[in-house]
């Protein structure tokens, strides 16, 4: 899974001697010489230990941070009621549909008078429970059959891989509209299964073929030679050691999430009570307006790109670290 | 590495054999490929007590002989023919599940590369208690002495700390000895090792196959010993077969097959590693050519394109395996003894 560098193995075997030294004389230093860590550390923590120093995983983590705090408070914190038509009075069709900034407004209202702010801010939950269990259930489904696919191996594998490989054909937006076109009530929960069917693919693709790698690795033929039941070879010592590309790939699938989810909002398959504000639905709104007020695309459509550019930036850090690969 | 001289260990004469394996065919068959027999009607016994070394050069199909016996090649793919009789069993013919119960129980295994033997993301402890859970029907918690006191008999310092460490937190020697652990907490009666000291430095490679040597002394474990290191195997192994394309060319109590090799290959592998006492400046002859150039056994010894001393019927005949008084031999042209 990750390997230490030939640089940090070098500088942790110098600690790991210091710290053998320290112990004084004494068994542990019988083979101290060929120590390559210092124990304590374990393989998540020699990640951590590089992301710390990557800018472009602080960045990226840094907006997330700032998109799910903001998420978890924005009800406390919007100035308004975002579903409330406050400034409905000056909303004039003809001459002016969308009120602009005024005191207590900082961005102005939408075109039935709601506090433009308090819309972006309250919109940031709908996102994040799109997103995160957009995520979950793609990763659920995705598992499932990533681990009878590598597991069973032989015609198990088959059926599932073809499934899969027509689900990829499809391209993912389409497949996505298609399943949130089905239901006959579109919610929050079509969205949320519209595009948590198109990560299932992606996910058992990914797992199975860390599954097929692990299956051949030395640690399980050295399982299987000590008697280790299938099941146990399977969840613990193939599934364990598959997960890593799989949590990578979650990040880089919760950005995918929220843009399919504002896909399917901006084309109306998505929840239809716009008293609970979402940003692809506003962008939608926004059209009718876009030549007089572009403002009211431009926000929520730049609020879609920050945080889907942040899960991004912190996927491709976490990828890089913790693949054996890429390191420098 | 040099052959101390200690008395055979060999189980009594007339004793019967814990493994006895006969005739045992491995062909691995691939879609638009000739098939290819990897392990070509391979017999050898194994002994209580006793340690068997099965040398040969990379690719001679010693760890295809493991696997087989242990059931562990690919499920498809491969056809395994012969029979590998343990304490009365037919190993080859028993279904999975029941070979499962005696892996680990019955017979154990330990490999070339102890880091990537070891599951990288489960503590050391966990890995042994695995296998006591597994056989013994232990708890977790009722385990965890036993697999503290393992690793303490395999030498592994500081064992209570050791039982949380990760793979990565030891070092390669401790590595191998925790796998040793592993292999030896059910205390099988046979332990089949594969090349497991390749992959150590050569101070750790001295201290493994002493460690070895110790625990199979004390608890009359079989070893099967497969290296391609005749060092080892000196210093190892009570009786040795000597692995060429599959076959064994040759078999013979360990002394008397360094003493006079008589198949050109044995007495060849035994001029290609430098020798302590190869005073007088002998030079280390190493084997010409490579197995890419051997002929098929079929219609003639593979080996005589190496040789250096083929006769006309090596590359026209199928040479026999022939036994005499505790050796055999395969070969048209043995190297004369000079004693
Ligand atoms: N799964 C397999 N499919 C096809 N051929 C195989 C397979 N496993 C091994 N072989 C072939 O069988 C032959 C013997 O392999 P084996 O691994 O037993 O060699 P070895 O004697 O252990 O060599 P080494 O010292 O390199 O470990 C090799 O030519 C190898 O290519
Ligand atoms: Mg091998």
């Amino acid at each position: 899974m990750s390997l230490p560098t030939p640089a940090n193995r070098r500088k942790e075997r110098v600690d790991a001697l210091a710290a053998t030294a320290a112990t004084g004389p004494g068994g542990a230093l019988l083979e101290a010489g060929s120590v390559d860590e210092k124990p304590g550390v374990s393989l998540i923590a020699s990640a951590w230990r590089r992301l710390r120093r990557d800018p472009v995983f602080l960045l990226g983590a840094a907006i997330t941070l700032v998109f799910v705090v903001l998420a978890l408070v924005s009800p406390l914190i919007a100035p308004h009621d975002p579903g409330a038509n406050l400034l409905i009075d000056k909303v004039r069709p003809q001459t002016n549909p969308v009120p602009g900034p005024e005191p207590g407004f900082p961005l102005g209202a939408d075109d039935v008078g709601r506090d433009l702010l308090s819309r972006l801010l309250v919109g940031s939950q709908q996102t994040l429970v799109v997103g995160v269990f957009a995520t979950l259930f793609g990763l659920t489904g995705g598992l499932t059959l990533g681990i009878l696919a590598g597991a069973f191996g032989g015609w198990v594998d088959s059926l599932v891989m073809r499934v899969v490989d027509v689900l990829l054909s499809i391209p993912s937006l389409l497949l996505a509209f298609s399943i949130a076109a089905i239901a006959s009530r579109p919610s929050q929960l079509t969205v949320i299964i519209a595009v948590a069917a198109v990560q299932v693919p992606v996910f058992a693709r990914l797992l199975r073929g860390s599954m097929l790698a692990q299956r051949h690795s030395d640690h399980v033929l050295a399982a299987r030679a000590l008697g280790v039941t299938r099941r146990a070879v399977v969840f613990r010592h193939m599934v364990p050691n598959s997960l890593a590309p799989v949590i990578v790939q979650s990040t880089l699938v919760l950005a995918v999430s929220i843009i399919d989810a504002a896909a399917l909002s901006f084309l109306g398959l998505g929840n239809p009570n716009d008293r609970q504000p979402e940003w692809g639905q506003m962008l939608g709104r926004a059209q009718t307006y876009i030549y007089d007020s572009p403002h009211l695309a431009v926000y929520p459509a730049l609020c879609i790109i920050v945080v889907a550019l942040g899960f991004t930036l912190m996927g491709e850090s976490l990828r890089e670290a913790l693949d054996p690969k890429s390191r420098r | 590495m040099t052959a101390t001289a200690t008395t055979p260990r060999t189980g009594r004469p007339g004793q019967e054999p814990l493994l006895s394996v006969r005739d045992l065919r491995v062909t691995f068959r691939r879609q638009g490929e000739e098939p290819f027999t990897a392990v070509d009607g391979v017999s050898f016994d194994v002994r209580p007590g006793q340690t068997v070394g099965l040398v040969g050069e990379s690719g001679c199909g010693k760890s295809v002989t493991s696997l087989a016996i242990m059931g562990l090649l690919p499920a498809r793919g491969n056809t395994v023919e012969g029979t590998a009789t343990y304490d009365g069993t037919d190993l080859l013919g028993l279904p999975p599940d029941q070979m499962r119960d005696r892996r680990g129980r019955d017979i154990a295994m330990i490999f070339q590369d102890p880091l990537s033997s070891l599951n990288p993301v489960i503590p050391i402890g966990l890995q042994v208690t695995e296998v006591l859970e597994r056989h013994r029907g232990m708890r977790r918690r009722a385990a965890r002495p036993l697999a503290r006191d393992l690793l303490d008999r395999v030498g592994i310092p500081d064992p209570d700390r050791r039982l949380t460490d990760y793979p990565h937190q030891l070092s390669g020697g401790m590595r191998q000895r925790a796998l040793i652990a592993m292999a030896l907490a059910c205390e099988p009666r046979l332990l089949i090792a594969d090349e497991p000291t390749t992959a150590l430095d050569v101070t750790i490679q001295a201290q493994i196959l002493r460690l070895l040597k110790e625990l199979v002394e004390e608890t009359g474990t079989a070893l099967v010993m497969i290296t391609h290191d005749l060092g080892v195997v000196a210093g190892l192994c009570d009786e040795v077969n000597v692995l060429y394309g599959g076959r064994i060319v040759e078999r013979g109590e360990r002394h008397e097959l360094f003493a006079a090799p008589r198949h050109p290959y044995t007495s060849g592998l035994l001029a290609s590693i430098p020798r302590l006492d190869g005073a007088r400046g002998a030079p280390l002859t190493p084997i010409p050519g490579s197995v890419a150039d051997n002929l098929p056994w079929e219609s003639a010894c593979a080996f005589a394109p190496r040789c250096s001393q083929p006769v006309q019927r090596c590359t026209a005949e199928t040479p026999r395996l022939e036994e005499s008084a505790g050796r055999a031999l395969r070969c048209f042209n043995p190297v004369e003894v000079t004693r």
